[in-house]
């Protein structure tokens, strides 16, 4: 009888639910190199429009939740860097000790900055940008037991999203173009059914994630195919997406200003099994010099057991290679916050390569111009790159990004 | 020693709440903060829409719009789900906020556009809340246990009788030395606060008016004007919809309610 009653009052005291409520975003974006392309195809500078718009309605007391959300991207030069993806199409529904999410969603996992190893639900849509936080919008029933051991999410995820890639014209990108027609390893290629499912809880300063994951990588190896082989040089390479399975660990704890984090992954199905991780700290001196400016001091470690050196011969054989970046890198940056009216920040960041010895720039900056604009900007470049790099390709695109969103 | 003498405090005695008998300031002072907690207790949960007008010194305005949901915990601090509306830019961004009455607070801050919950530190309390004169702590940082008070006067002002405290944060983190508060005799409601700064300084002043009744005893600030005596800068809180007991349960305050906020 008291159940009965508490659920007659739950449903009777509606709070502010939003109906059918369009916000969003639309952005220009204007892309300029220092350096003269090493590709013919490439250009000096870029411009591209997109387009964000998010439509929601909530109903039976903000319980039920639709969400509709489009995104369009259009550059000048790029043709394969110009898209539509379908962010989200979803109906999430919370019950009092359970939650189910249907249809295309974007789920993040992870508590690292500078690499996001455990996030592997969502493809990268690594055309928007380099730095891997654009995701393409992936398909899922998603059931979450909330309980007071914490949250189980059990995911079914049908139908796989490949990997956005530049075209020819695309910079920056390898010099030598990626295929746009992947290979799989399962018969099933991109309908491919894969499993996931993820423990998490917070438990007074620590919030730890634990997941595992089976099917399709999100990451693909390469294959030189052995029409695109010519003596020693390659003229494409083609995504190779297999079948992993994946346990993957994510953890942070908070205490005053610090915050400590670590994310640790082992994979098998690619080749040999490999383990990779990401920690460090970050931590926040608040109100420097009794300013309102906070100044944060982000230390990270990367590692990842494969290396990024490639065996000529494997590619010449048309055998799959990893391209990995972080095999064994230190990430030190600055995050600064004025704390101002126009949230005006700040993060700048370096990733040294403690093998190879070159290093990576990246510096993101943001402020708001009056109460709907946002004015962005984006410089990343590489130094140093020992010519025989993986990336060595990418070692002339010092690159600004400066970009201007409207938001409604 | 004349009679005079003796009377005066005997008079003032004769004042004081029932029990208040030989109490130090230090001891009244705590007794009225107690007494002002008790009679905003048991108020179950309630949701609120907040707007504020932040105002530089040359008179330019910005607005900010929340909307804010409020439980209360059996002897512990709130737990506080805030969701921004404006500025655009951080439409959808949410804080999840578990209050204790000791010790730091827990914080998530939902990031729609990655979909990303990050715990971040509470270490930030002397920091402005959304660019706004207002810090972290004056917004969150109301439980009793986290200052110790002193009583200082009795005062009457637009024919209301106050009570005149200090209160003095125990987190070193704090942005202030001291508060001091005024507080009603009638519902011993907060009128006014000034915060005194790390070098003691009158940094700010906070005047509450336009109070409405809930319920049997509960009162809520429609308007909190806070005025930076330093930097000429000003922002002005208005609050509306109190809706109480709404039903909200531990389940509306979780990380995938903050993931759902919109």
């Amino acid at each position: 009888m008291h159940g009965r009653l508490c659920i007659m009052t739950c449903l009777f005291v509606a709070t502010a639910a939003r109906a059918g409520e369009w916000r969003g975003y639309a952005a220009g974006e204007l892309l300029g190199f220092l350096e003269d392309p090493m590709q013919p195809a490439q250009h000096d500078g870029y411009a591209a429009l997109a387009f964000e718009p998010e439509y929601f309605h909530e109903w039976n007391n903000r319980h039920d939740l639709f969400t509709f959300k489009p995104y369009l991207l259009a550059d000048t030069h790029d043709s394969r860097r110009t898209h539509v993806d379908l962010r989200e199409l979803s109906w999430i529904h919370a019950a009092r000790d359970w939650e189910t999410n249907v249809g295309i969603s974007k789920v993040f996992w992870g508590v690292t900055e500078a690499a996001h190893l455990v996030d592997v639900i969502n493809q990268t849509d690594r055309v928007v940008d380099e730095d891997g936080e654009d995701k393409l919008g992936q398909p899922m029933a998603k059931l979450s037991l909330i309980r007071d051991w914490g949250v189980l999410d059990l995911f079914v995820l049908p139908g796989f999203r490949e990997r956005t890639f530049p075209g020819r014209a695309g910079r920056p990108r390898f010099g030598i173009p990626v295929s746009d027609d992947a290979r799989y390893e399962s018969g099933a290629r991109d309908h491919h059914i894969d499993f996931a499912a993820r423990w998490s809880n917070s438990i007074g300063a620590f919030d730890i994630g634990i997941a595992h994951f089976t099917g399709t990588s999100r990451e693909p190896r390469f294959i030189a195919l052995p029409g695109a082989i010519g003596g020693t040089t390659v003229s494409e390479i083609t995504p190779y997406y297999e079948i992993i399975n994946q346990t993957s660990l994510d953890l942070q704890a908070t205490s005053g200003g610090w915050l400590w984090k670590l994310e640790a992954v082992t994979r098998s199905g690619q080749g040999e099994r490999f383990d990779s991780m990401a920690g460090g700290y970050e931590y926040t001196f608040v109100g420097v010099n009794d300013s309102a400016v906070d100044v944060g001091m982000i230390t990270e470690y990367l590692y990842d057991s494969r290396g990024d050196d490639i065996d000529p011969a494997t590619v010449l054989a048309s055998r799959p290679f990893a391209l990995s970046p972080f095999q064994n890198d230190l990430v030190l940056g600055t995050r600064i916050t004025l704390n101002d009216v126009a949230s005006s920040e700040l993060l700048f960041s370096v990733i040294f390569d403690l093998e190879g010895g070159g290093q990576s720039f990246n510096l993101e900056a943001s402020r708001r111009l009056g109460n709907a604009w946002k004015l962005s900007l984006e410089a990343r470049g590489l130094a140093n790159i020992p010519s025989d790099d993986v990336f060595a390709s990418l070692a002339d695109d010092t690159r600004l990004r400066i970009e201007l969103a409207r938001y409604f | 020693m004349t009679i005079r003498h003796y009377l005066l405090p005997l008079l003032l005695l004769c004042l004081l709440p029932p029990g208040a008998g030989a109490q130090t300031p230090e001891d009244k002072g705590l007794a009225i903060a107690t007494e002002a907690d008790r009679r905003d207790s048991g108020f179950g949960d309630y949701t609120n829409d907040i707007k504020m007008i932040l105002r530089n010194r040359q008179g330019q305005e910005s607005t900010r719009e929340i909307r804010s949901e409020t439980l209360e915990v059996a002897d512990d601090g709130d737990k506080i789900l805030t969701i921004f509306d404006e500025p655009a830019d951080v439409r959808g961004t949410a804080l999840l906020s578990f209050t204790h009455k000791q010790g730091p607070d827990d914080q998530w801050l939902y990031l729609p556009a990655l979909k990303r919950v990050k715990r971040i530190a509470s270490d930030n309390k002397s920091g402005p809340f959304m660019g706004s004169e207002f810090a972290y702590e004056d917004i969150t940082s109301r439980e009793v246990d986290k200052y110790t008070y002193r009583y200082l006067r009795d005062e009457r002002i637009d024919g209301m009788d106050m009570f005149v405290l200090e209160r003095y944060p125990k987190d070193e983190k704090s942005g202030y030395t001291r508060q001091v508060i005024w507080l009603d005799k009638a519902h011993y409601k907060e009128r006014r606060i000034d915060y005194y700064d790390r070098k003691d300084s009158l940094l700010k002043t906070l005047v509450f008016t336009d109070y409405h009744q809930y319920g049997d005893n509960f009162w809520r600030a429609h308007d909190m004007f806070m005025e930076n005596h330093q930097t000429g800068k000003s922002t002005r809180l208005l609050q509306k919809n109190f809706r109480f007991n709404v039903g909200l349960t531990d389940r509306d305050f979780d990380k995938n309610s903050l993931k759902r906020a919109r």
